[in-house]
């Protein structure tokens, strides 16, 4: 795909899920926006795969760690031709496999199910010892929270990851400055953020989250040295794309509804 | 039992390299062979039993078979929520093995008392839950999980008999071995406690009571057809573990009851619902909390009585 096809996937993945939440009545929307350009340059530009054969051994992994934003990775999936669009209505709905935590079970394409914050990274890095191993060319990808390294788990696998040298990993954080109830610095300060993961003996890249040709480049980037991985720290805005939720921790949990809803599909179809 | 396990262990890993090995930095010595010899199947991920669970679900989902290893209450209560997301949930082949089943680690306190894990580990969907009761039965237990889709959970002990209970014996993960034969009760065990239970059996014999003695080694798959089996023979079960109350054996055997519509006269044998407060070794912490032959022989007489009054 093509820049220009980047940025209507991320489009596309902020109008599906703006409808998902409004239909399924669901949360983390903001959670979910802030992510649709890190999705869309990493389905539109960086991962291997093939929408025909999900579990095509050469394939890239990608885990979403911070499950609560799992309707960012229907939607890109069905986009990218993994399973029928008219699916994502059925999210959140009763009966649904489409769960509000990102799920595999019957949905092709999803690499790991999450949902309990702080897993995804030590899976990923097992999945990249595995890789290593076995002589394998595929890289491993994980999409975690700021607010998730909250977890100790995590810091268990950034010890783990530069130690057994695995260069074939990368981690995107997406550093939006917002938990659930206020910002990462009045709950549990994650400062100085990107200084730790080097401590740890990580490649440490920071970019405008929303951004894609930052995004990509990024991605691009070679190691600095053998064995090290790499992590991005995306700076992005919780909500972006939609005004009102911008940077408005109400919308980690708040359902779009009634006019929110319609101001937002206006203001993201350009209609303002 | 670990000298079974890791024999078996290194039998598998020769044979099959995808085969590996995790340990949570425990097992001093233990394991120094195996590593040598196995470098590739062999990880130290130190002391972090959450990263070691997930990364072991990482190796799996990737066709590792994955052996994650450390003192029970460590392999399992902290990283229980790795053990149901990552690893039970997404079917990966872990078989999750922790040292000290029960009072195993007397003297070292409470921490190290592994007293809720079964009941914990086999509430799980998807999750096959272990306990020999011998160190043969430990090998091929450590075999065939190994070779069982989804999450296994193998709790080992210190000793326990090499030799099989009779000549021929064989053995299957959800299948009890029935150690005594009997006709007056039923004494269904897990674990290395079997010791006890057969000296139990012995002084019964002595009384004129025939107790069968049951291992049912595996708690999860538990084998209906053998509790049926004591029910209709025996018409009296005492359950005996070195384990809580609450949930263990005697709990799984009380669901086969109720669910099967079986009636028998019960009684049960465990730790109370409480933490250990005094440390010793194995058998004397069996002695205190009431879990030894004697205290087996008490209720064995007492369920049999119960029996002949009605």
């Amino acid at each position: 795909m093509s820049e220009k096809n980047t940025v209507d996937l991320a489009h596309k993945i902020r109008c599906h899920t703006v409808d998902m939440t409004y239909l399924g009545g669901s949360s983390h929307i903001g959670s979910i926006l802030s992510i649709a350009d890190i999705m869309a340059v990493l389905y539109g530009q960086v991962l291997k795969y093939d929408c025909n054969e999900p579990k095509w051994p050469e394939r890239d992994r990608f885990i979403l760690s911070k499950g609560h934003a799992g309707a960012a990775v229907y939607a890109t999936l069905a986009e990218c031709g993994f399973f029928d669009v008219e699916r994502l209505k059925t999210h959140y709905q009763n009966g649904s496999t489409l769960s509000g935590h990102v799920s595999h079970k019957g949905i092709p394409g999803v690499e790991f199910s999450t949902g309990s914050l702080g897993h995804g990274l030590g899976v990923a890095t097992g999945m990249a010892l595995a890789a290593k191993l076995d002589d394998k060319t595929h890289r491993v990808y994980t999409l975690l929270s700021d607010g998730e390294c909250n977890e100790g788990s995590n810091w268990e696998a950034i010890l783990f990851a530069p130690h057994h040298k695995l260069d074939n990993l990368t981690v995107v954080v997406d550093h939006n400055k917002l938990q659930s109830i206020k910002s990462t610095d009045e709950t549990l300060s994650l400062a100085p953020f990107a200084e730790k993961w080097a401590a740890f003996g990580w490649d440490v890249i920071e970019v405008d989250g929303h951004d894609h040709s930052q995004i990509k480049a990024a991605f691009d980037k070679l190691s600095s040295a053998p064995g090290k991985p790499k992590v991005i720290i995306a700076h992005t805005t919780k909500g972006k794309g939609v005004s009102f939720m911008e940077n408005s921790v109400l919308w980690h949990y708040r359902s779009p509804q009634g006019e929110e809803y319609q101001a937002a599909k206006k203001e993201l179809m350009g209609e303002d | 039992m670990r000298d079974a396990f890791v024999n078996q262990l290194t039998v598998l890993a020769e044979n099959d390299q995808d085969v590996m090995f995790i340990t949570g930095d425990l097992g001093f010595g233990v394991f120094d062979k195996f590593a040598e010899r196995f470098p590739k199947q062999y990880l130290n991920v130190g002391v972090a039993e959450q990263n070691m669970t997930s990364v072991a679900a990482g190796l799996a989902l990737e066709g590792k078979k994955v052996f994650t290893y450390s003192i029970a209450n460590f392999v399992t209560l902290r990283c229980l929520e790795q053990i149901r997301n990552d690893a039970a949930y997404h079917d990966a082949n872990i078989t999750i093995v922790a040292s000290g089943g029960g009072f195993t680690y007397g003297s070292l306190g409470m921490s190290h008392h592994a007293t809720e894990d079964l009941s914990i580990l086999r509430a799980l969907p998807n999750v096959i839950a272990v306990a020999p009761c011998t160190a043969w039965e430990t090998t091929y237990a450590t075999e065939q999980l190994c070779y069982t889709s989804g999450v296994g959970y193998l709790r080992i002990e210190k000793g326990g008999d090499k030799n099989p209970p009779a000549d021929g014996s064989a053995y299957q993960l959800g299948k009890a071995i029935k150690v005594r034969e009997g006709g007056d009760i039923t004494l269904i065990t897990i674990g290395g406690i079997l010791s006890e239970v057969k000296k139990a059996a012995e002084q019964l014999a002595e009384q004129g009571i025939s107790a069968r003695v049951v291992s049912m080694h595996t708690i999860k798959p538990i084998d209906r057809v053998a509790i049926t089996s004591a029910v209709v023979d025996t018409g009296a079960i005492v359950t005996v573990e070195e384990h809580s109350i609450v949930g263990g054996l005697g709990g799984a055997v009380a669901e086969v009851l109720m669910t099967e519509n079986l009636h028998a006269v019960c009684g049960l044998i465990g730790m109370q619902d409480q933490y250990s407060t005094v440390v010793g070794d194995q058998q004397y912490l069996r002695g205190y909390y009431q879990l030894d032959a004697p205290a087996i022989v008490a209720k064995a007489r007492s369920v049999v009585d119960l029996k002949k009054s009605r």
